[in-house]
């Protein structure tokens, strides 16, 4: 993206709410920058992500993209992609028909689709309907389909939450060949700082409820990288032991919620430790 | 397999239901309720040689006429209804009052106020259908998926993609529910409509017979009648069904 995003949420409260959601929240990325954002439950990721969609337009704020609004009378100054937390697939529509459906107002043909799809792997289930496809399949399907439509901005919430480490590790190879290819600026949001490490060029910290960013990380780390280098490792416990309180409930909650992820035999790489 | 199953399944009720029907004739053994043999014999000489077919088809021109326009209108209303807050609000007790009023006055004011006339007849037939076509499709309006929409309005999907790819389908269960039901309402209505106030059709006929004591003749048409029903779900509703659906595990 030749464009430099910028955000700047000066408060965003929800309806019948005591708290802002969000407040004083300012972040900027660079074209092509991959900027992942972590924080606890209620930091605000999913609200920030959804303000920067256009999703939810409620706020006291300004999106801007070189200056301009990004979102002006209805329309988007960038192409955009977003992944969900959930692959979000219309489950009447086979594989190539959802990917198909966002590509309606470019000139990309169904051939295209189909080297995407060959390129990834899942030719063999184009005509599928995402019912008979497994829960990693489905994810790798909605991350294709966030690529189909060259987003120039790509957002991404969480989007392998739940998953085994496995499926995970090779969803995050492919989004950074993906990304390496058409070289979207990223915000991705988690809340496994470790995943962070691994895949960003810079990793911003939220506080909870407000949410607003509290510290700023690039990862100088060459690519690729995996979740359990050694690398990332110590970054990792570095970050912990240089900001004990700021990530100790993150590392809680990280623990918590995806026991099965971290430290795994599939991803830890013992010749690199 | 579980289809042909299925068939022999369905097949076999019907004949247990003709057979104990026949058993049942010839113990009464009286004109009040002739055996199915009968009834096929009579059924046939009027298909043959008879008007049937023409009074039929009068009837099915305005099932579906009628079935159209309330499933159109409808599903608009029950759309709008469902999308909106307020509108449902405004016209919810309305809705309760035409579901409630009875076909037989819809059918009457309609004679009354647009004479006795093919548009009234129609219109009567849709007035009747439209309430209980709005309350189902509303409820599927109000079930819509607002993840999926939200992916419809994130990627910039057209108003028009997005209502047909992705809104229309999240309502097609229920738009078949009320299809089904509306048809086997609309059947019935019809029929009292053209006993009421048409001078063909199906209904008209039974009227005709009801006068003679022509009991035979009520089943010959009644016979006919359910015939085309069966037909009409095998080779429409449940072949349609079945494609709206074939995404479902």
């Amino acid at each position: 993206m030749k464009n430099c995003l910028e955000v700047n949420i000066r408060r965003k409260i929800f309806p019948g709410a005591d708290v802002a959601a969000v407040e004083g929240l300012m972040l900027s990325a660079l074209p092509g920058e991959f900027v992942a954002i972590v924080g606890p439950s209620g930091a605000g990721k999913s609200t920030l992500l959804n303000l920067v969609a256009g999703l939810d337009r409620e706020m006291d704020g300004d999106i801007q993209v070189d200056g301009q609004p990004l979102h002006a009378d209805g329309l988007m100054r960038v192409r955009l992609g977003f992944v969900f937390q959930e692959p979000r697939l219309m489950p009447w529509l086979t594989v190539i028909d959802n990917l198909m459906l966002v590509l309606e107002n470019s000139t990309d043909s169904v051939e295209r689709v189909r080297h995407l799809l060959r390129e990834v792997g899942l030719s063999d289930i184009e005509q599928s309907f995402p019912n008979q496809l497994s829960g990693g399949m489905q994810r790798r399907v909605s991350l294709v389909r966030a690529f189909v439509m060259r987003p120039e901005l790509l957002l991404m919430d969480e989007p392998f939450l739940s998953l085994d480490a496995p499926t995970a590790a090779r969803l995050r190879l492919l989004l950074l060949t993906l990304w390496g290819e058409l070289h979207p600026t990223v915000l991705f949001v988690t809340h496994q700082l470790r995943e962070a490490l691994a895949l960003a060029d810079r990793v911003l910290f939220l506080s909870s409820s407000p949410g607003r960013v509290v510290l700023e990380v690039p990862v100088q780390l060459p690519r690729p990288r995996e979740l359990g280098d050694a690398s990332i490792g110590e970054l990792h416990d570095r970050l912990l032991v240089q900001y004990p309180e700021l990530l100790s409930g993150l590392v809680e909650e990280e623990k918590q919620q995806s026991a099965s992820e971290i430290p795994d035999s599939d991803n830890r790489l013992p010749s690199s430790r | 397999m579980l289809r042909v199953r299925e068939t022999w399944l369905r097949g076999l009720s019907l004949l247990a239901f003709l057979v104990i029907w026949q058993l049942a004739a010839m113990a009464v053994n009286k004109p009040l309720l002739p055996a199915p043999t009968v009834v096929l014999t009579t059924l046939w000489n009027d298909l043959t040689e008879g008007s049937l077919l023409y009074h039929l088809g009068i009837t099915l021109a305005r099932v579906a006429v009628s079935f159209l326009i309330a499933m159109a209108l409808g599903t608009a209303l029950g759309i709008v209804m469902g999308r909106y807050r307020d509108v449902d609000a405004a016209l919810d007790s309305l809705l309760v009052l035409a579901l409630n009023i009875p076909a037989l006055v819809t059918i009457i004011l309609c004679y009354i106020w647009f004479g006795l006339t093919e548009t009234a007849a129609v219109t009567a037939v849709a007035l009747n259908k439209i309430p209980t076509v709005v309350v189902t499709v509303r409820e599927g309006a109000r079930a819509v998926d607002r993840q999926l929409m939200e992916v419809a309005g994130v990627y910039r999907v057209s108003m028009r993609r997005t209502f047909v790819q992705v809104y229309l389908p999240q309502l097609y269960p229920y738009l078949m529910a009320a299809a089904r039901s509306g048809l086997a309402l609309i059947w019935k209505i019809v029929l009292v409509v053209e006993l009421l106030g048409r001078s063909n059709g199906v209904g008209f006929q039974l009227g005709t017979f009801f006068q003679f004591f022509d009991i035979t003749g009520i089943l010959a048409y009644t016979f006919a009648f359910a015939a085309v029903v069966l037909v009409a779900e095998a080779i429409l509703i449940r072949p349609l069904e079945r494609h709206l659906t074939r995404w479902r595990p």
